[in-house]
C-alpha cells in the first residue's frame, strides 16, 4: 500500500500532504525534512526509486514539483510512477494546465482529487473522465449551496433592516 | 490570506502574518462563527501545511462535520484527516458523525464519509463501523461501492478477524464490469487472501479463479476503449491488480499455478514494452511467474524478459530488472549466470541505486568456477569508485575472496590488491584473517613478503596494508633480504636489511599510522633487530624515540624492548624466533563465533593492555600449549576470553612489587587461582626498578629463562612453568635438592614472616611449614591471627597459633604449623596468599600478601 503522498516543490517546500499510515505530528515533519534532503538531492538521470528506512520511495518530477509516494518493498515500482502520472494528468484536466501556483491556491481541491484517486493508500479509480466527473458533481453542489446561503443571507438581511 | 502569506520576505514576517491570522481564526472560533467557519479550517489547512500547530482548530473540524451543509462537510473532513491522525482521541467524538453521514441520503456525503473512514479509522472507529460499511459494498452506485471496498481493506487491516464478513461480498464484486469497482474489488480479495487462509482456500476454488482469468482475458484482448487508456493498453491498472491477486492465489498451490499459465503467457508475449506502462504490467507478471509453482517455459520467458529489461536504457527498468533478478536466482541459477555480464556493467553504472542492487547480485552469482574473473572486474572497479560505495564493495569483495578462492597465492594477491586500494575501509577480522592464511602457507612466506614490500613503497596511507606489511617484515624478514623461497612468477627484487628497517621507520613515523600500527611496527622492530643484527643500533634508535610517548603502550614497549636489545642479546633470539603456524581451523572457528576480533593475532589492538605486563611476540596464545619454539615467555594478559578458554586461566596483570603488602588485585579476588594468574614472579631481591614495574617484571621474567637456560629440560617443562608464570625462588635454581631452604614469606615495615620445610616421610605431596612472625616494630601486636588461603589444588591445614600477642622488636615470636598437601605435585609450586590481622593501640591493622618464593618441588 502507498504510506503517504508528499508534494515538494523544487526550494523544499511542501505543497501536499497525505498520510495514510499512523504518523505523529513530529514524526511526520521528520520524515518531510528526511527525504525532501534524498529526493531533492538526486541527479536527473538517475532512476526514480529510492530505498528509504526498509520502504521503497517512488518519486517523479513534473517542472518545480517533486511528487513522491512512499510504498511497501513488495509493491509494484513502475505501478506507482503510473499513478503519479494518473494524478498528475487528472490535476491538469481540472485546471487546465496545472501549475504550482493553481496548487498554492487551490490546495483543497487538490486534495479533494487526491482523495478520489486514493483510498486507504489503494487505487480507487483508473478512470480518469469518472474521476471528473465526480469532482464536478460535487463542484456543482457546493456551488449551488452557496448560492442559496447567499440567497438566504440576502433575504435575512433585507427582512431585518 | 494565501497572497499575503506567499509575499512575506522572510520568515519572520511570515510568522507574525500567521500568528496574526491564527489569532483571528481563534477569535472566530470562540464567537462560533458559523458562516465564514469552513474558509477558517481552509486558512488553518494552508498554515498546518506551512508546519505550524494547529490544534485549536481540530474542534471545528467536528462542528463543521456535523453542520448539514455539504461544503461544510467537506472541508471539515478534509480538515479531519489532515490535522488528526487515527491516534488522538478526538477521533472517536467523530464516530457518530461518521455513522450518520454514512447513512445520508446525498451520495456524496455518504463518499465523503466512506473517504475519510478509509484513511484515518482507528480500530475501535473500524469495529463500530464495520457493518455499514459491509452494507454499502451492495449499494446500487458504483462510486459508492468501490469506497466502500477501499474502505473495508482498512477494517480489515485494523480488525483482521472481520474479514470473514467481508469474503462473500467481495466475491461478489469480483463480477462487475465497472472498472473502478473492479479494481477495489480485486484489491479487497487481495487483501482480505493475505490475511485469512480461509479466504485464500475459497478464492482458489476453480469457480473464482476462472472467472478471474477470464477477466485478465477480457482485459488483455479488449479493443480501444479510451476511457481506459494509457500508453495503447486499456486500463494497465486493472492488469496489474489481477496479476497480483493471482499472485497470491497461485503461490504454493499447484492446481491454481495450472489454470494461470496460459494466460500469463499471453500478458508476457503480447505486452508491448516500449512504454512504462507496458513495462509495469510486464513486471509484475514475472514477479507473479517467479512465484507460482513451477513451470520450466514459463520461467524461461520470465527470465528472458528480465534480460531485456537489463539492456533497456532507461534506469528505472534496470533497477525493477536487477530486483527481480535476485529473487530469480533462487529459483534458476543458472539462467541468471548467463547474464551476468550485463550485471557487472551495472555495478559501474553512475546511478548510486542501481550499483548497490548490482553488486548484491553479484556477490548472490559467485561460485567457484568465475569467481576469478569477477573478482577481477570488481578490484578494477574498485579504483575508480566513489568513496561510499568503496566501503560495500571492499566488504563484498573480501568476503567473496574469502570463501571461494581456489589457492592461496590466489587468495593472497587480491587480498593485497584490495589492501593497496582500500585498505581504510577493510575491517579489522579481514587482515587478521588475511595474516592466518599468510602465516599457514609456509611456502608462500617468501613471495608474500616481497610483495608486501613492493606494495607499501606506493600505497603507504592503507593502514591495514601498513599493518600486515610490517608484521610479515617482521617475522620474514631474513626472507626478504635474502631472496628466500623465490617463485618463477616473481620480478627479481633486491632488499638490503636497512630497506626493510626503513620501511617499518616510515611506518612508525608515518603522520596517519594510528597505535595499532606504531605498536606492531614496533614488535617488527625487535623481531628485526633478532634477524638483522647489523641494523640492531639503528633499530634501538628508532625504538628509543618512541621512549617518551605519551601512549602509554607505545612509552612501555620501547623501553622494554629497548632494554632488551641492549642487555639481553643472548635471549633475544629465542624471544623474536619465527612464530607458530596459526591455526587456522580454531581461528576461523572462533570468528564464527563471533569472539572479539583480537583473537588470533598481533599485538595491534589491545590497548588495554594492563600496567605490568611484558609482550614481547604477539603468538596467539592459542600456540602457547604446543610450542614448539621458546618465544613469548611471559604470557601476556590481553584480557582475552579466548586465552581464558584456553589456558583455564584468569589472566590478569598483577603489577606485584616486591615485598608489598599489596596482593594482586587486578581482577582476581578469587583466592582459589593464585597460581594460574599469568603473573609475573614475585622476587624479594630484585634488581632495582625503573619507573615501570613493567620492566622489573621483564626482568625477572628474564631473570628465569636466565635460570632456566642451563637447566636441562628445555622444553615442555620449563614451557609449563613459563605459563603459569611460576618462579623460581631465587635465581640460583636450587630445586632439586631434598634440603629446602626457608624462605621469608612475607616482609613488611613492621613484621617479618619465615617459613621453615620439612617433608614427613613417606608422602611427598605433604610439606610441613613452621611459620615464624616476628614483629620489628616498636609496638606490641595484640589479637595477632594469621589466615591463609591457597589455590584449588593445595590443601591447607592450620594448625593453632603460639599465641596471639607479638611482643615488640622482635623480642619474641608467634609459631605457627602449616600442612600442605599438594595435588600437584611436582608440576605446581606452591602458592599461597596470607592475611595477617592485629591490634595496634587498639587499632586493627589488616596486612595482606602473597607468597610467591615457596621452594619448587614443595
Amino acid at each position: 500500500m502507498i504510506h503517504f503522498v508528499l508534494l515538494i516543490s523544487r526550494q523544499g517546500k511542501v505543497r501536499l500532504t497525505k498520510w495514510y499510515s499512523p504518523y505523529t505530528q513530529k514524526e511526520r515533519s521528520k520524515v518531510i525534512r528526511e527525504l525532501s534532503g534524498v529526493i531533492l538531492t538526486r541527479g536527473p538521470k538517475l532512476c526514480n526509486f529510492v530505498e528509504w528506512r526498509g520502504y521503497k520511495v517512488v518519486y517523479k518530477r513534473y517542472a518545480s514539483l517533486y511528487f513522491c509516494m512512499c510504498v511497501d518493498q513488495e509493491d509494484n515500482e513502475l505501478e506507482i510512477l503510473e499513478i503519479i502520472h494518473h494524478y498528475v494528468e487528472i490535476l491538469d484536466r481540472y485546471f487546465g494546465s496545472v501549475c504550482e501556483l493553481d496548487l498554492i491556491f487551490n490546495f483543497h481541491k487538490a486534495y479533494y482529487i487526491l482523495d478520489e484517486i486514493l483510498i486507504a493508500g489503494e487505487l480507487q479509480e483508473s478512470s480518469k473522465k469518472t474521476v471528473a466527473r465526480l469532482i464536478a458533481a460535487q463542484d456543482s453542489l457546493v456551488e449551488t449551496a452557496k448560492e442559496q446561503a447567499s440567497s438566504i443571507s440576502n433575504i435575512i438581511a433585507q427582512a431585518t433592516k | 490570506m494565501i497572497r499575503s502569506i506567499r509575499a512575506c520576505k522572510t520568515a519572520a514576517e511570515e510568522r507574525a502574518v500567521v500568528r496574526k491570522e491564527c489569532a483571528a481564526i481563534r477569535a472566530a472560533i470562540n464567537e462560533n462563527d458559523q458562516d465564514y467557519r469552513h474558509r477558517n479550517l481552509a486558512k488553518l489547512m494552508f498554515i498546518h501545511m506551512l508546519g505550524y500547530p494547529t490544534h485549536f482548530g481540530q474542534m471545528e473540524c467536528l462542528k463543521s462535520i456535523a453542520s448539514a451543509g455539504f461544503p461544510e462537510k467537506r472541508i471539515g473532513y478534509l480538515g479531519l484527516m489532515l490535522l488528526l491522525d487515527e491516534r488522538q482521541e478526538v477521533l472517536m467524538l467523530v464516530t457518530n458523525s461518521l455513522k450518520q453521514d454514512l447513512n445520508h441520503t446525498n451520495q456524496y456525503i455518504v463518499g465523503l464519509a466512506l473517504c475519510a473512514l478509509g484513511n484515518i479509522c482507528s480500530a475501535e472507529m473500524a469495529r463500530d463501523l464495520a457493518p455499514e460499511v459491509e452494507r454499502l459494498l451492495q449499494f446500487r452506485d458504483p462510486n459508492i461501492r468501490k469506497k466502500a471496498a477501499l474502505c473495508s481493506i482498512r477494517i480489515i487491516k485494523k480488525v483482521p478477524d472481520l474479514a470473514e464478513n467481508f469474503i462473500n461480498p467481495a466475491a461478489a464484486l469480483l463480477k462487475e464490469k465497472h472498472h473502478g469497482v473492479l479494481i477495489t474489488g480485486i484489491q479487497l480479495v487481495t487483501d482480505i487472501c493475505k490475511v485469512s487462509t480461509e479466504a485464500l482456500e475459497f478464492f482458489r476454488k476453480p469457480k473464482c479463479l476462472d472467472g478471474l482469468v477470464k477477466t485478465l482475458r477480457d482485459v488483455v484482448n479488449s479493443p480501444y476503449a479510451p476511457e481506459y487508456d494509457i500508453a495503447g493498453i486499456t486500463d494497465p491498472f486493472l492488469h496489474i491488480r489481477l496479476l497480483k491477486l493471482l499472485h497470491v492465489l497461485g503461490q504454493g498451490d499447484a492446481d491454481a499455478s495450472d489454470c494461470m499459465n496460459d494466460i500469463l503467457a499471453q500478458v508476457a508475449t503480447k505486452t508491448e514494452s516500449n512504454k512504462n506502462a507496458g513495462n509495469a504490467i510486464l513486471y509484475e507478471c514475472v514477479e507473479t511467474i517467479m512465484s507460482i509453482e513451477d513451470n520450466g517455459g514459463l520461467r524461461v520467458l520470465a527470465i528472458n524478459i528480465l534480460g531485456r529489461f537489463l539492456s533497456n536504457r532507461d534506469n528505472n527498468i534496470r533497477y525493477v530488472a536487477l530486483n527481480m533478478l535476485m529473487k530469480a536466482i533462487t529459483v534458476d541459477a543458472q539462467a541468471v549466470q548467463r547474464h551476468r555480464a550485463t550485471i557487472l556493467e551495472c555495478v559501474k553504472d553512475l546511478d548510486a541505486s542501481i550499483r548497490k542492487r548490482a553488486l548484491e547480485l553479484v556477490y548472490l552469482l559467485v561460485n567457484e568456477s568465475n569467481v576469478k574473473p569477477l573478482t577481477k572486474e570488481l578490484i578494477d572497479y574498485l579504483e575508480i569508485s566513489d568513496q561510499e560505495f568503496k566501503g560495500d564493495l571492499t566488504a563484498k569483495i573480501c568476503s567473496m575472496v574469502e570463501k571461494f578462492s581456489p589457492d592461496k597465492i590466489w587468495y593472497i594477491d587480491q587480498m593485497l590488491k584490495v589492501l593497496s586500494e582500500a585498505g581504510n575501509f577493510v575491517k579489522d577480522e579481514v587482515w587478521h584473517a588475511l595474516i592466518v592464511v599468510i602465516s599457514n602457507a609456509s611456502d608462500l612466506h617468501g613471495y608474500t613478503v616481497r610483495a608486501l614490500y613492493r606494495a607499501v613503497q606506493t600505497s603507504i596511507e592503507q593502514e591495514s596494508l601498513v599493518r600486515v606489511a610490517i608484521w610479515c617484515i617482521g617475522e620474514y624478514g631474513d626472507m626478504l633480504v635474502n631472496n628466500v623461497g623465490v617463485l618463477n612468477i616473481e620480478d627479481p627484487i633486491t632488499v638490503t636489511e636497512s630497506d626493510a628497517v626503513d620501511v617499518v621507520e616510515i611506518a612508525i613515523k608515518h603522520h596517519s599510522s594510528d597505535i595499532t600500527t606504531k605498536a606492531m611496527a614496533m614488535v617488527a622492530l625487535l623481531k628485526l633487530s633478532s634477524r638483522f643484527p647489523s641494523c640492531s643500533e639503528r633499530i634501538r634508535d628508532i625504538i628509543v624515540q618512541n621512549k617518551g610517548s605519551l601512549v602509554l603502550e607505545l612509552q612501555q614497549r620501547s623501553i622494554e624492548f629497548n632494554s632488551i636489545v641492549e642487555k639481553h642479546q643472548n635471549i633475544r633470539s629465542t624471544l623474536v624466533e619465527r612464530m607458530p603456524v596459526l591455526d587456522e581451523a580454531t581461528f576461523s572457528g572462533r570468528r564464527a563465533g563471533s569472539l572479539p576480533a583480537t583473537v588470533s593475532t598481533s599485538s595491534g589492538t589491545s590497548l588495554n593492555l594492563p600496567n605490568g605486563v611484558a609482550k614481547p611476540a604477539a603468538a596467539p596464545l592459542v600456540d602457547l600449549l604446543d610450542l614448539s619454539s621458546d618465544d613469548a615467555p611471559v604470557p601476556s594478559s590481553s584480557g582475552n576470553d579466548f586465552l581464558q578458554d584456553l589456558l583455564g586461566v584468569d589472566v590478569s596483570p598483577a603489577s606485584v612489587q616486591p615485598g608489598t603488602s599489596q596482593a594482586p588485585k587486578a581482577g582476581t579476588d578469587v583466592l582459589l587461582d593464585l597460581l594460574s594468574i599469568g603473573s609475573p614472579p614475585v622476587q624479594n631481591n630484585s634488581t632495582p626498578s625503573d619507573i615501570l614495574s613493567s620492566s622489573q617484571d621483564n626482568k625477572s621474567s628474564v631473570a628465569i629463562l636466565d635460570g632456566l637456560s642451563p637447566a636441562p629440560s628445555g622444553g615442555a617443562a620449563s614451557m609449563i612453568d613459563l605459563l603459569d608464570g611460576f618462579v623460581p625462588n631465587s635465581p640460583k635454581p636450587e630445586d632439586n635438592g631434598p634440603a629446602y631452604p626457608s624462605i621469608v614469606a612475607f616482609e613488611s615495615s613492621s613484621l617479618i614472616l619465615t617459613f621453615n620445610f620439612s617433608k614427613p616421610p613417606g608422602n611427598p605431596q605433604t610439606t610441613l611449614i613452621q611459620a615464624t612472625f616476628t614483629n620489628l616494630s616498636p609496638n606490641v601486636y595484640t589479637d595477632f591471627v594469621f589466615q591463609a588461603a591457597v589455590p584449588k589444588f593445595l590443601q591447607l591445614h592450620l594448625d593453632p597459633a603460639s599465641g596471639n600477642t607479638l611482643p615488640a622488636s622482635g623480642n619474641g615470636s608467634i609459631t605457627q604449623t602449616l600442612r600442605v598437601t599438594n595435588s600437584q605435585h611436582g608440576k605446581k609450586p606452591l602458592v599461597m596468599r596470607t592475611r595477617i590481622a592485629y591490634k595496634l593501640n587498639n587499632r586493627d591493622v589488616l596486612e595482606e600478601g602473597q607468597i610467591n618464593n615457596f621452594p619448587r618441588d614443595l
